[in-house]
């Protein structure tokens, strides 16, 4: 199969990288850029294990193609947090233990910060919603929830 | 001191950053293999001929494997000897691997699996409990059956008796992370593989044997899984020994992982079960004594459903002092996934059948469900001197009844003969029904019942009461090893592995407060064959209380020869040497722990040992059904309240209250994620969770789009977790609980709430089976009406 090159920006790095036509971008970071975060939950966008942004939207990488990425700006969690700084939802998973298993915990995390990005104060409700598409079977939720209405905090407040 | 302390998750810095590796992330060398199964698509049947030219030819791939070209039978069972790897011939279920092909990518090996022609002489399959039933079609050759006291008599001679069926369904484990596997072949024919296996030892043995060589070749590691949940036990086996088998014979690393349509067609799930009831009773709601039938769809092969069964026997009283039970266990093979181990190994099944019973029985005779539960509590550990001062120890029978008089004529024995000499639920479910309210809200729900006529509420208590200990005795055992370096830095390994659970930190807080340093200071390492052998799987809740006490040991045999030394340089005693805060003081001399390590290695002290630990007390003799095969019992209780729908079934839980016993907890903020994460599941597994087989045999919810799991959107409103404050009466790590499994069967309040919603839409008993979906909220609540 034919291979085609694609140009894009992942965690504000330009990258160009060759890919099938039938590649998923999840199968593209992980088996040739070796950004492991993303992780296949299913590979049917149900589970939002491999979710990462693109142009501000949250999406399932492993329902994006591979090409589809040239031109855009992809976010993962590689690029959460600024060097040895974590990001506040990173450090308020840590912190809420909202994590186990932890091999939903980059999707979550990618998620919560589509959602905050764009939302800076979700209610209770808004942010349990939102995550609706990201399943954990470890937590119960509870205190993924708390870590993301404490890290809404944290934001607002250094925004101000 | 760092026990006790709610530190986060070792691997939480990994975690939030995407840099823990699982199987699937571990760097493989250039030209690294990949496998992928063809299945059967026939539920039972003879092979009569495959042809898989097209899947050799097809682009990628390197060799196609069937059971004649292994080098033997490479079985992969856990005990019975009764899974090949690849169909010797026969097929017993819809996705039974047929054949095996490694190709030079993940998916040119899916793709390729798919174009084989496997042409089968199909039989009739056994699919269902009544199949089976008919075709008498057991393990063990029939049913099990246990008895204490004369039950026959008990329910001839009862004032009162009711009777039923409950059907409960399986549950699928959904780990997040599926099967995976990674074989890297070495010099002279040895193996190292990286596995997500909960059970390392048996991986090792299980690709020993199926290389032909001993079990010093193979090396096994795992340092993590994304999930287990009991999924990973033995279903991780075939894996292992088809990337071994592939790597031997090709030199190459191969690595194998389940795509999740495929991890849910071939791997097993948690039994399901229907149960019967026969129950004597009086007009207290006393029960005198039960007659229960299990019946267990094990799937096609053994696996561990043998002690899965027990265990839901066991179960069969939870909290409850039955004078006389009988029960009889029918292990059933069908031609259906081999279910397995999933958290609470079939006790949550024992156990909802006798809280369907006191459901049933509140609802006959009127009284409410926690009160019914209460007089029918074993005696409480402090009875010889809290009879009669407190709720929940019977005091309200009044004069007629007699608890005492009761309560001598009966033993509080189990009806597996083992004494229940540690029981907490009367005063940790004053607790709960206190902290959740429960009286007024009762109320309040019967007052929104009595208005409203579209949305019913329903409100239910159920306690837990689980037994800790492998069933097996000789699987209570474990292994560590600790080194300490001449830099004070701690290396610590021992034979439990990480699922998310978080004991690898939980036994490095141990280690720290052996030494009395920081935490920080410990490096827990992968689970590996090499360093701790002959471990058991990490279940049945085990592994804190094992583990935790191997590595005591372990750091405790290095800290005795390190006080030694250092008592004898500064001309102490031994006892004046005292290891905390990050130092050691001999006497009147403080050393940071660093030097005193520095120390001791100068004056050539071994700062190596190894540690083990073995459960005391337990015994088990499974065929009669008696002993005492647990350590000790962990408990806990909840409340949950309930709105459905009438119209459609729909549902929601509205909120949860928990008070659960981990013990005097080694880490508060990991054991209450653990019962957070375990009620949901239980729950989930009670309401949306439903596995659908079609008359073909063919699993029809094979992906998160069809089998629903909960999600953050049902996680009740109100979600309150507490644990209750009390040290194990058992000589325990720190006097620490078990934590695992116990709390997944709070669950079971979430379906007594929904039974009692549907009970309040008329007069009959709703008769919910599991899992409540909304078809079967329905049926219960068109049931209600017409009684």
């Amino acid at each position: 199969m034919a291979s085609l090159p694609v140009s894009t920006t992942i965690n504000s790095d330009d990258v160009e990288y060759l890919c099938h036509a039938d590649e998923s971008l999840l199968d593209v970071l992980r088996d040739r850029l070796g950004l492991m975060g993303a992780k296949e939950g299913c590979g049917t966008g149900d589970c939002g294990a491999c979710s990462v942004i693109m142009d501000g939207r949250v999406v399932c990488s492993c329902l994006v193609l591979g090409a589809e990425a040239e031109g855009r700006n992809i976010e993962t969690i590689e690029g959460m947090a600024d060097g040895n700084t974590l990001h506040p939802l990173q450090q308020k998973f840590i912190e809420h233990a909202a994590l186990q298993c932890g091999i939903c915990t980059p999707g979550f995390l990618m998620a919560a910060k589509a959602l905050l990005d764009t939302n800076p104060d979700p209610s209770e409700e808004e942010i349990r919603f939102w995550l609706a598409g990201n399943l954990c079977r470890c937590t119960g939720y509870d205190k993924i929830v708390r870590a993301v209405a404490d890290a809404a905090i944290v934001m607002r407040e250094e925004r101000a | 001191m760092s026990v006790a302390r709610p530190l986060p998750h070792d691997a939480a810095p990994l975690h939030v950053t995407g840099a823990a590796r699982y199987v699937d992330d571990i760097p493989t060398p250039a030209g690294t293999l990949h496998l992928a199964f063809g299945t059967s698509a026939v539920a039972a049947g003879r092979i009569l001929s495959m042809d898989l030219d097209a899947v050799r030819h097809a682009p990628g791939v390197v060799a196609v494997l069937t059971h004649a070209d292994l080098p033997r039978d490479c079985d992969v069972s856990p005990a019975a000897h009764d899974e090949p790897l690849l169909a010797d011939g026969v097929v017993h279920y819809v996705g039974q691997a047929v054949f095996l092909v490694i190709a030079e990518s993940h998916l040119a090996a899916r793709h390729a699996a798919r174009l084989g022609r496997v042409e089968i002489e199909a039989g009739t399959p056994i699919l269902t409990i009544d199949e089976a039933l008919e075709a008498g079609s057991h393990f063990e050759g029939g049913p099990i059956t246990w008895s204490r006291g004369d039950t026959e008599a008990a329910l001839a001679g009862a004032p009162r008796r009711i009777s039923g069926v409950m059907e409960i369904g399986g549950q699928e484990h959904f780990y997040l992370e599926g099967q995976a596997a990674l074989a890297f072949p070495q010099e002279g024919g040895d193996m190292v593989v990286h596995s997500s296996s909960q059970h390392p030892t048996e991986i090792q043995h299980k690709v020993a044997h199926a290389l032909g060589i001993p079990m010093h070749g193979v090396r096994v590691e795992v340092r993590r899984m994304g999930g287990g949940f009991g999924g990973k036990e033995s279903q991780g086996n075939a894996l292992a020994v088809a990337c071994a088998v592939a790597a031997r014979l090709t030199g190459r690393a191969c690595k194998m992982r389940y795509d999740r349509d495929d991890d849910m067609v071939i791997t097993g799930k948690r039994h399901d079960f229907r149960i019967a009831y026969d129950v004597g009773f009086d007009d207290e709601g006393q029960i005198l004594g039960i007659e229960f039938t299990q019946y267990a769809r094990c799937g096609w092969s053994q696996d561990l459903s043998l002690p899965v069964a027990d265990r839901a026997m066991l179960h069969s009283d939870n909290a409850y002092r039955i004078p006389a039970m009988r029960i009889a266990s029918h292990r059933l093979k069908t031609n259906t996934q081999s279910a397995t181990a999933f958290r609470g190994f079939g006790g949550p099944q024992g156990m909802l059948g006798i809280e369907r019973v006191m459901d049933h029985l509140a609802h006959e005779t009127g009284l409410d469900g926690a009160e019914i539960r209460r007089r029918n509590f074993y005696a409480e550990a402090e009875a010889e001197t809290k009879v009669g001062t407190g709720p929940g120890h019977g005091h309200k029978f009044g004069a007629a009844h007699s608890p005492k008089a009761r309560y001598s004529e009966r033993e509080n024995i189990t009806h597996y003969g083992m004494e229940v000499t540690d029981f907490i639920l009367g005063g940790l479910t004053d607790q709960l029904l206190a902290s959740s309210d429960y009286a007024v809200r009762r109320a309040a729900v019967e007052d929104w019942n009595a208005h409203n006529s579209i949305l019913k509420r329903g409100i239910a208590y159920a306690p837990v009461k689980f037994g800790i200990s492998f069933t097996l005795t000789h699987l209570n055992q474990a292994g560590a090893l600790v080194h300490v370096y001449q830099d004070g830095s701690i290396h610590l390994n021992h034979g439990g592995t990480e699922m998310g659970q978080g004991l690898f930190q939980k036994v490095a807080q141990v280690a720290a407060s052996r030494f009395g340093v920081d935490p920080a200071l410990v490096r827990i390492t992968a689970t590996d064959t090499g360093k701790v052998p002959n471990t058991s799987a990490t279940a049945a809740s085990s592994g804190s209380d094992l583990n935790g006490m191997a590595a005591k040991a372990a750091c405790d045999t290095i800290r005795d020869r390190m006080a030694e030394c250092l008592a004898e340089l500064h001309q102490a005693r031994v006892e004046e040497v005292v290891f905390a805060n990050g130092e050691v003081r001999i006497g009147t001399t403080t050393l940071p722990f660093a030097e005193a390590v520095q120390l001791c290695y100068f004056n050539r002290v071994s700062l190596s040992a190894t540690g083990f630990y073995k459960t005391p007390d337990i015994s088990w003799n499974r065929v009669a059904g008696r002993g005492r095969p647990f350590f000790y019992f962990a408990y806990g209780a909840a409340v949950t309240e309930v709105v459905i729908d009438t119209l459609t079934g729909e549902n929601r839980i509205l909120r949860a209250d928990i008070v659960h016993d981990a013990g005097a907890s080694l880490n508060p903020a990991l054991d209450i994620g653990q019962v957070e994460g375990a009620y949901v599941q239980g729950a989930g597994w009670l309401t949306t969770e439903e596995l659908v087989w079609d008359d073909a045999g063919r699993l029809r919810t094979h992906a998160p789009s069809t089998y629903k799991i909960p999600a953050c959107s049902d996680r009740p409103d109100i979600f309150n977790v507490a644990l209750w404050d009390g040290p194990n009466r058992a000589e325990t790590i720190y006097r620490s609980k078990a934590v695992g499994e116990p709390p997944l069967m709070l669950g079971i309040s979430a379906f007594l709430a929904l039974s009692d919603a549907c009970a309040a839409c008329g007069s009959g008993y709703p008769d919910l089976d599991a899992p409540a979906t909304p078809e079967r909220v329905l049926a219960a609540v068109t049931r209600a009406r017409q009684a």
